[in-house]
């Protein structure tokens, strides 16, 4: 029970860098991104493949995954920056397509739907087996505080500032002097820089990555996460991906204590239940768990 | 007097439909010029293409002599030229104070690697964007409104924040739209006086829409008519409004054929 419960919580790690990432895309500058799945699956994949392949070490491996997702998300986002915002939308959730069919077809490089499987691990020599499952959920939580510094850094910072006033009104924010589209390609790249760090931190977890497992339903999932926390507001973010996991998982058990109901019917009414989840949490708090705090001027 | 911002022939059609045409229009430095026509004259359309939220398909804006026809709003707000909104857009779930932080141009925190590298030097220029910004809200009498989300200010009060933001930033060129409008009159007043002292003190020039004529009268010299998207006339507040053409512009002309 205890590698289970340790087993979620890095889950909830990998479900917390992808959901601060997106809250900076979304929740600050207001950029709708549907392709979360596709630069979960870049990372992972960059990662697996750069060292199951070309055996590099999976100390670089890591940060190359980052890098990879950056300058993907960069480059969709210069080609697409300009589009309003409901075609943005479109344009990521096709680009997260695309890449996970690419993953998919590509088998001669990606193993396709037969999975990679990756056999490096950051510091596996250092730490017995036993103890590995547990160093790893410290080892991701290190990654959660990192991206959680970074993206309330950023926040908090006068970019946040003008980041907040881009989602508000775009072109309020360009007239003002604001380098609205480079901002935004900017603050994308940096989103699917975490997204690919959380992909690499996965695939070294499971040593097992394909492509079923990027289905735009993990998106869902994770903007679930912001909408449930409260987009805008980071340590909202944690609890929101804390608490879709948790309800993720717990709904598991339900088949445990419900005789009538076969593995099936279970799996269809989890994702009833995640969506009652979403619909409760909105008529509750219609500004998730924790709203975006005011902002006040600290001099320090 | 030199010529700040001229328009010169300026064209754009909608479709079939030519909101303006073959406009030209000088604002000479230091001036408050108001712009006046009926509904429908263009006059927005020309405030978007002075200010580059929409493109001429003809015609050529320049300013302190720089052909800016085809640059940036936000390139053209770093040069000193600013507009304000005929129908307020203030950043609606950010406060007063937030509002008028983020209005001046370039400040080191908005860029990515200082936030992270320079934080200390950051964190004093913002200091001393928020000391300017107790000064803009003392100035524009939004002080007791500072921690309030700008979605929930009143009509006239998000024309005041509007006008304020503008102060924030050092610009040259105000473009107001409508500045009056929806405004009720006590705050009309100051609003009025904080154009007028902006502009005197200050030395800021305006170039204002208006459909409220006491307001065009009280501040404007010249001023210019617009109808059917062309320039009709322009002059002194009074020579104005005694043009025959003016009048006939306004109330359509008599023998309309």
């Amino acid at each position: 029970m205890s590698a289970y419960l340790i087993s979620m919580g890095t889950y909830i790690g990998f479900f917390m860098i992808l959901a601060l990432a997106l809250n900076l895309q979304w929740g600050i500058t207001g950029m709708v991104n549907f392709g979360v799945a596709g630069f979960y699956a870049l990372g992972a994949y960059a990662s697996g493949l750069l060292t199951t392949k070309l055996g590099v070490p999976v100390g670089l491996a890591i940060p190359a995954a980052c890098l990879v997702g950056m300058l993907v998300g960069g480059c969709v986002a210069l080609l697409s920056m300009r589009l309003r915002e409901d075609f943005l939308a479109i344009v990521t959730l096709g680009v997260g397509e695309v890449i996970r069919l690419i993953v998919l077809n590509e088998d001669r490089i990606t193993e396709g739907p037969r999975g990679l499987r990756i056999e490096a691990q950051p510091f596996r020599d250092f730490v017995s087996a036993e103890n590995y499952p547990l160093f790893y959920l410290f080892f991701v939580a290190v990654f959660v505080c990192l991206t959680f510094f970074v993206c309330e850094r950023i926040r908090k910072s006068p970019m946040g500032r003008t980041l907040r006033a881009i989602r508000e009104d775009d072109v309020v924010a360009g007239v003002l002097g604001k380098n609205v589209l480079r901002h935004r390609i900017q603050i994308f790249a940096v989103g699917t820089f975490f997204m690919g760090l959380a992909g690499a931190l996965y695939a070294h977890y499971t040593q097992n990555i394909s492509p079923e497992v990027f289905l735009p339903m993990v998106a869902m999932f994770i903007w679930m996460s912001v909408i449930v926390g409260g987009a805008g507001n980071n340590r909202g973010i944690l609890i929101g991906a804390g608490a879709v996991m948790v309800f993720l998982e717990g709904t598991r058990f339900i088949g445990d204590f419900v005789d009538i109901l076969d593995a099936e019917k279970m799996s269809a009414l989890r994702i009833i239940m995640i969506g009652l989840l979403l619909i409760v949490t909105l008529r509750i708090r219609p500004r998730g768990l924790l709203p975006e705090t005011k902002f006040q001027f600290k001099p320090n | 007097m030199t010529v700040m911002l001229q328009a010169k022939n300026l064209s754009r059609s909608f479709g079939g439909i030519h909101a303006v045409r073959d406009m030209s229009i000088d604002v000479e430095q230091g001036s408050i010029t108001g712009l006046i026509g009926p509904n429908g004259a263009g006059k927005s359309t020309l405030f978007n293409l002075l200010s580059g939220v929409i493109r001429p398909h003809s015609g050529q804006v320049t300013y302190n002599g720089n052909d800016i026809t085809k640059l940036a709003p936000y390139l053209r707000a770093r040069q000193g030229l600013i507009r304000t909104f005929q129908l307020s857009r203030e950043f609606g779930r950010m406060t007063v104070l937030e509002n008028l932080m983020l209005s001046p141009q370039q400040q080191l925190g908005e860029k990515l690697w200082p936030v992270f590298s320079r934080p200390q030097a950051v964190r004093e220029r913002d200091r001393e964007i928020y000391e300017r910004a107790e000064e803009v809200l003392e100035i524009s009498r939004l002080e007791p409104l500072r921690d309030a989300y700008a979605a929930d200010l009143s009509g006239g009060q998000k024309k005041l924040l509007e006008l304020a933001r503008t102060l924030m930033i050092d610009c040259d060129l105000i473009l107001l739209d409508e500045p009056g409008a929806g405004v009720n009159p006590a705050l009309m007043k100051t609003l009025t006086d904080m154009i007028r002292r902006l502009n005197t003190e200050h030395g800021k020039t305006f170039l204002l829409v208006e459909h409220d004529m006491d307001l065009i009268a009280q501040l404007c010299d010249p001023v210019v008519v617009m109808a059917q998207g062309a320039h009709l006339m322009s002059g002194t507040f009074d020579e104005v409004r005694a043009d025959q053409t003016v009048i006939e512009a306004y109330l359509g002309s008599a023998v309309d054929a």
